[in-house]
């Protein structure tokens, strides 16, 4: 059985002029790690208070370890852990305090699931005396994670835990994500930062309320359809103005230090053309290799051969 | 050979204190005009403690810092005029249209009417924001309004424009349309001072500064800090100093 089941899940908001998720169907394997990925109004939250009992869907059906959310709603909530994206716990309670009402609530103690939480609550466990609002963003995460923990839940709901983090505190709190899949609890999470979807088992590539695709990171990136090229040379920015002129080149983005950039046609010569093209143009220090895509490109890909009023070039 | 412009920004070893808490630490650098200047840093190494003692927000403890040449104590009205902000969490009025916000801004900054009425078109025809100019800014998507608010804080033409985290959970392909804005105002001379947390955004910069536990641990060009740190990405160079780092947000 599935541990999280949506199918044609739809939510509207304003009275249906608002559309922040259409149509969207998945399911979560028991014990996986599964990544909704997308930007700021991609359906995230949405689908995670859907999946929560917190919201209503406008249509469709959703299940959480077997149960209804519509109708075995309390089911779910004694068995889930959910971690909102913003800080929800008492700022006024210390963190042993904090810890202790959510295992009172789920009519658990610390000490009966300690083991789960231990290599996390260790790093907090100086502060325990501290009160939440006090603690510094990282603390704050992983108390809220303790506390979404307490009663062993079976899935547990992660909604943009890295948001706004520096890379340090992000590479630390996707380790401890590890830790826990280890343990057998399914895992849903969400970021905007493309670069953590490869620390997932699967993903869900999410924009504009829609799935633009799901499967693994690999198949993902693996089915990017075009030749792509990282191009540098010394002057980025007229760089990008000249690749945008040339025919052959579909489409370039920044990348850092590169400009990777896909062709039209897998034409053999795409490269040579290109940098004689680029000589032409009075280039130096030019720079051609072949690349293998990141889930950024293949984003960047589906999200513009799907919307009509893309941006892009 | 080389002419020396007065730099945008000039810090020398200037601090700030909290209760004897040094959340900036003697930083020191500066900015030339139209440079793209990256300050990065983890949660809590100071960085917007810092931006606010240069925006002319709060009084340093000590050191001495001049943006657009006034000075950070004494002249922080001047500062105000002369600079724009942005940020993830401030940018616009979500109440007012399009328009409003242009027409509200522009005010405050001492926009003529004439002045007004000029850049407002240039900016709607520019963002391609025509349909949506006598729209609230709420409806907007947050990419658009990412870029409308940057638009806005550059309205007045200022010798800097501060930007705090300007791209956070912007789509890949807004995020980038966003540097070339950056691009384009650093063409026209404005210097840009910039937070993310993206490191390919790093990247992007002419130099980056890594503040670490309030101090400036790293400050140069992306290519020269990763040859330092015998390393091909940002990522890892900030990895390396950030992880050193004794104290959280």
């Amino acid at each position: 059985m599935d541990a999280v089941t949506l199918e044609h899940i739809t939510k509207t908001y304003e009275k249906g002029t608002v559309r922040a998720v259409e149509d969207v169907s998945f399911a979560v394997k028991p014990g996986e790690l599964f990544g909704l990925i997308g930007p700021d109004g991609a359906g995230k939250t949405s689908i995670f208070r859907i999946l929560t009992t917190l919201l209503l869907a406008d249509s469709g059906t959703a299940t959480v370890g077997g149960h209804d959310v519509r109708t075995d709603y309390q089911a779910i909530r004694n068995t889930v852990g959910y971690m909102p994206g913003r800080f929800s716990l008492y700022q006024d309670l210390t963190v042993q305090e904090n810890l202790n009402f959510f295992a009172t609530l789920f009519d658990t103690t610390i000490a009966a699931n300690y083991a789960l939480i231990k290599d996390i609550y260790e790093q907090i466990e100086p502060f325990r005396d501290r009160r939440a609002g006090k603690l510094s963003g990282g603390m704050k995460q992983k108390l809220a994670l303790c506390c979404a923990l307490i009663h062993k839940p079976t899935v547990l709901f992660l909604d943009e835990p890295t948001t706004g983090v520096d890379a340090v505190s992000r590479k630390e709190f996707w380790a401890m994500l590890g830790q826990l899949r280890q343990q057998g609890i399914t895992i849903l999470v969400s970021t905007p930062y493309m670069d953590e979807a490869t620390l997932c088992e699967r993903i869900a590539l999410l924009q504009g309320g829609k799935i633009l695709s799901i499967d693994t990171p690999d198949n993902i990136v693996r089915a990017y359809p075009h030749p792509l090229f990282a191009v540098k040379t010394d002057a980025v920015h007229s760089l990008l103005h000249d690749l945008r002129a040339y025919t052959p080149v579909l489409s370039s983005y920044a990348f850092g230090e590169f400009v990777h950039v896909a062709f039209r046609q897998n034409q053999p010569n795409n490269d040579a053309a290109l940098r004689d093209y680029l000589r032409a143009r009075q280039h130096t220090g030019i720079v051609v290799k072949p690349i293998a895509p990141t889930i950024e490109d293949r984003f960047i890909e589906l999200m513009t051969a799907n919307s009509t009023a893309a941006h892009g070039n | 050979m080389e002419t020396n412009p007065a730099p945008a920004i000039s810090s020398h070893e200037l601090s700030k204190h909290f209760d004897g808490f040094r959340a900036v630490d003697r930083i020191s650098f500066e900015v030339a005009p139209g440079e793209i200047f990256g300050f990065l840093g983890a949660n809590g190494a100071g960085k917007t403690t810092a931006m606010r003692m240069l925006c002319g927000l709060s009084y340093p403890t000590s050191g001495q810092a001049t943006v657009a040449g006034f000075d950070v104590y004494r002249q922080q009205e001047q500062i105000k005029q002369n600079i724009g902000y942005m940020s993830q969490k401030f940018s616009l009025y979500e109440d007012l249209t399009v328009l409003e916000n242009i027409e509200f801004f522009g005010g405050i900054y001492g926009l003529t009417n004439q002045q007004l009425r000029t850049k407002s078109e240039e900016l709607v025809t520019t963002l391609g924001l025509q349909s949506e100019a006598k729209k609230l800014v709420r409806g907007l998507p947050l990419g658009w309004k990412q870029k409308l608010a940057f638009s806005v804080a550059i309205l007045h033409d200022p010798k800097i424009v501060f930007l705090d985290e300007p791209t956070g959970g912007v789509d890949p392909v807004t995020r980038r349309q966003f540097w070339e804005l950056i691009y384009a105002a650093a063409d026209r001379g404005i210097t840009a001072f910039v937070t993310t947390h993206y490191m390919d955004e790093a990247e992007y910069c002419s130099r980056v500064c890594i503040m670490v536990d309030g101090r400036v641990e790293a400050l140069d060009s992306p290519a020269n800090l990763k040859q330092q740190f015998h390393t091909d990405s940002m990522d890892d160079v900030f990895y390396q100093l950030a992880r050193g780092a004794q104290r959280g947000e």
